[in-house]
């Protein structure tokens, strides 16, 4: 039945993908592979591969596996045998044609998530194995359309949306007049050296969603934080570069936020609710430029609006009355630890929270992140079917409200919410926050 | 095996030489894959060093060597008693089984603890009933028949064959002279075979979790189970 269902399914078509597939010959398959192989993995790769015990144990844990009717390609030690497994096997003497389909599988069948690991006995990272597909994919200019479009963008601009850097101080000029209105002393400071906080955001705020800068200049002002964002670039912490499996962009791109900070001699970088960006700062990014932990103390906003709550700096006017639940993001907090935090906050902003189930370090990836929302409209329908899990546990919930501190979550349950029709709206911390916090004015 | 000479001679092969060769290979291959791994981390991912940490080496270990602890041992409780039990009667019995007891005697003259044969005998069973649970699963179970190749029956089969040879020659079931040799070659080949094929998770499963138990807790303070 599953293969019939799979024969009738339509091919996607996607121009990075099938293009860069067809200029590829087997030697240079070959040589990248080998290259990659033998310069970029070592140990783990080895012993993850040779200590696999093939048991299947790892499916379970994957919303992808689950949401496709388990069929067992799209379980986690399947998407290795159909990528990685094979590369091995027929050691690097893959066709173009492979080459092309693994990068579907490594791009937009895996979020790179991690819930796999919790479930393996041994501990295996499928997400590294299949980044590593991507950077063996990426080397071969082999790459979704979409998501290397951003990837081109930070290369050209530092930042993911092609924003020009007076676009970008308009923006924030834009936005400080606007909140004037409101709370007639506010700033946002630009350029100001010997800041306490940088304040970084990822890219798609001043682009789509300004109104996120807005907030938060209201709850810096607020809370009487001495704060700052950069003019120059650093001010954007996304990287698309990091899981296009472009570590040289990823590199620049960090090293770029790092430098604006160290420039700025800011103590900590704040950032907003973006996962990715966390990641790439926190643990991928930083690395790969040598630092074991980031030069710079690097706080998300769950930790911030909890510092600043538990401090008594910002205070909380009336809880916010709808029933609330919570998304937790992979990056902080299967890639941070920063579960509790995120509940002490919305408990003390909202009335009413309901747990969602599986949660915390256990829940289910929204299917947007690691770059699959990025990879674009050619493989939405695809992602928004891959996730009927999370649907359900959503729904099962019976909350108004989806709290989701985190971009590519957030658009990603929209787009969920919408396709299975619940009847629930997605909002960030800080919109709440906002709305439901004392303000100097009231 | 016609005549009780060609016998005694294949037998005193088999369990005197033949035992050494296997125990030099499977001590020696031991020592060498940690080293060739050791030396690996040296040469290309010396920073995993700097993320290892002893307190989170061992949470993730004792998280997952207790029974139901992890949430995917209760999602599988079939699967994690089988494991269990498995598990330790594999390496359990060939240890203490009486037999191999009386062997060591006769060799070093060094006293040897004995399981009762009757217990013995109960897991022996266990170890067999195991690998016929296993192959089952792999035989049925969609997400893990994907996943087998050809090498995990052999595997599986190298794993049975000492201990459904042990347990036909106790029982005298067969030609025992023959089921005899068979169960001292297929023990042998089990042995030689741990460090060069997947079975060497027996040798790595320790490393791995701690690998990734100190990420988890130090870098992303999470649980990993
Ligand atoms: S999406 Fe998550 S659970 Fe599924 S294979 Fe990738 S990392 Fe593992
Ligand atoms: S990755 Fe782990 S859980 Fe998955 S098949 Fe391999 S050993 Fe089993």
């Amino acid at each position: 039945m599953a293969e019939v269902i799979e024969k009738t399914e339509q091919r996607i078509v996607d121009e990075g993908l099938d293009k860069g597939a067809d200029k590829l010959t087997g030697d240079q398959i070959a040589r990248v592979i080998k290259a990659v192989l033998e310069n970029e993995t070592g140990a783990r790769l080895k012993v993850y591969v040779d200590t696999c015990v093939h048991c299947g144990l790892c499916s379970d844990a994957c919303h992808i596996y689950l949401s496709q009717n388990r069929n067992p390609k799209f379980s986690p030690a399947g998407k290795v045998k159909r990528t990685m497994g094979e590369i091995l096997k027929k050691k690097g003497r893959v066709s173009p044609e492979f080459i092309r389909d693994a990068a579907e599988v490594a791009y937009t069948e895996c979020n790179l998530c991690k819930r796999c690991v919790q479930y393996c006995p041994f501990g295996i990272d499928v997400a590294y194995i299949l980044l590593i597909v991507r950077r063996i994919c990426h080397k071969l200019g082999v790459t979704p359309l979409y998501i290397q479009d951003t990837a081109h963008s930070h290369s050209v601009t530092m930042n993911q949306m092609w924003i020009k850097e007076d676009e970008w101080i308009d923006t924030l000029q834009w936005q400080e007049e606007d909140a004037r209105e409101e709370m007639p002393n506010l700033r946002i400071p630009l350029e100001k050296e010997g800041a306490d906080v940088m304040y970084s955001v990822i890219a798609p705020e001043p682009k789509f969603q300004p109104n996120l800068i807005y907030y938060t200049a209201i709850l810096m002002n607020t809370a009487g934080i001495n704060w700052t964002m950069p003019a120059t670039p650093g001010w954007d912490n996304s990287d698309m570069a990091m899981f296009t499996g472009d570590n040289e962009i990823m590199g620049r791109i960090k090293r770029a936020q790092f430098d604006a900070a160290a420039r700025l001699k800011v103590k900590k970088i704040v950032m907003g609710e973006c996962g990715h960006a966390f990641r790439s700062v926190y643990d991928v990014g930083n690395r790969w430029l040598g630092w074991k932990m980031p030069p710079i103390p690097i706080v998300h906003a769950i930790e911030f609006y909890y510092d600043l709550l538990k401090a008594g700096k910002i205070k909380i006017r009336e809880k916010y009355k709808k029933s609330v639940t919570l998304h937790d993001p992979c990056n902080v907090v299967r890639g941070a630890g920063l579960h509790e935090k995120a509940r002490y906050v919305i408990n003390e902003i909202c009335e009413n929270f309901i747990e969602m189930h599986p949660n915390r370090e256990h829940n289910y990836c929204c299917n947007a992140g690691g770059g699959v929302i990025n990879c674009g409209p050619p493989f939405k329908n695809k992602r928004v079917k891959s996730n009927s899990v999370k649907a359900k546990q959503i729904r099962d919930t019976g909350a108004e409200i989806l709290i989701t501190p985190c971009h590519n979550c957030h658009s990603g349950m929209e787009d969920i919410i919408s396709y299975y029709n619940v009847n629930m709206h997605t909002k960030f911390i800080i919109d709440i926050l906002y709305e439901v916090m004392e303000k100097p004015g009231d | 095996m016609n005549s009780p000479d060609s016998f005694g001679a294949i037998y005193n092969f088999v369990s005197g030489p033949l035992v050494w060769v296997a125990f030099i290979v499977f001590v020696g291959g031991s020592i060498y894959r940690f080293y060739d791994l050791i030396k690996l981390v040296n040469r290309k991912e010396k920073f995993i060093y700097s993320y290892m940490s002893w307190k989170y080496s061992l949470r993730s270990i004792i998280a997952w060597v207790t029974p139901f602890f992890p949430v995917n041992m209760r999602k599988h409780p079939v699967l994690t008693v089988v494991t269990y039990v498995f598990h330790l009667c594999l390496l359990i019995t060939p240890v203490f089984v009486l037999g191999h007891g009386v062997l060591i005697k006769n060799a070093w003259n060094v006293r040897w603890w004995a399981l009762p044969e009757s217990i013995a005998d109960f897991m022996t069973l266990m170890v067999i009933i195991g690998c016929i649970f296993f192959l089952v699963r792999r035989l049925v179970f969609r997400e893990v028949k994907y996943v087998t190749t050809m090498s995990d029956y052999f595997l599986l089969a190298i794993v049975a064959a000492p201990f459904v040879t042990g347990f036909l020659c106790y029982h005298q079931v067969g030609n025992y002279d023959l089921l005899l040799i068979l169960h001292i070659l297929a023990g042998e080949i089990m042995l030689m075979a741990i460090p060069f094929t997947r079975l060497s998770h027996m040798l790595f499963a320790a490393l791995t979790r701690a690998y990734i138990g100190s990420e988890f807790g130090k870098v992303r303070h999470a649980r990993d189970w």
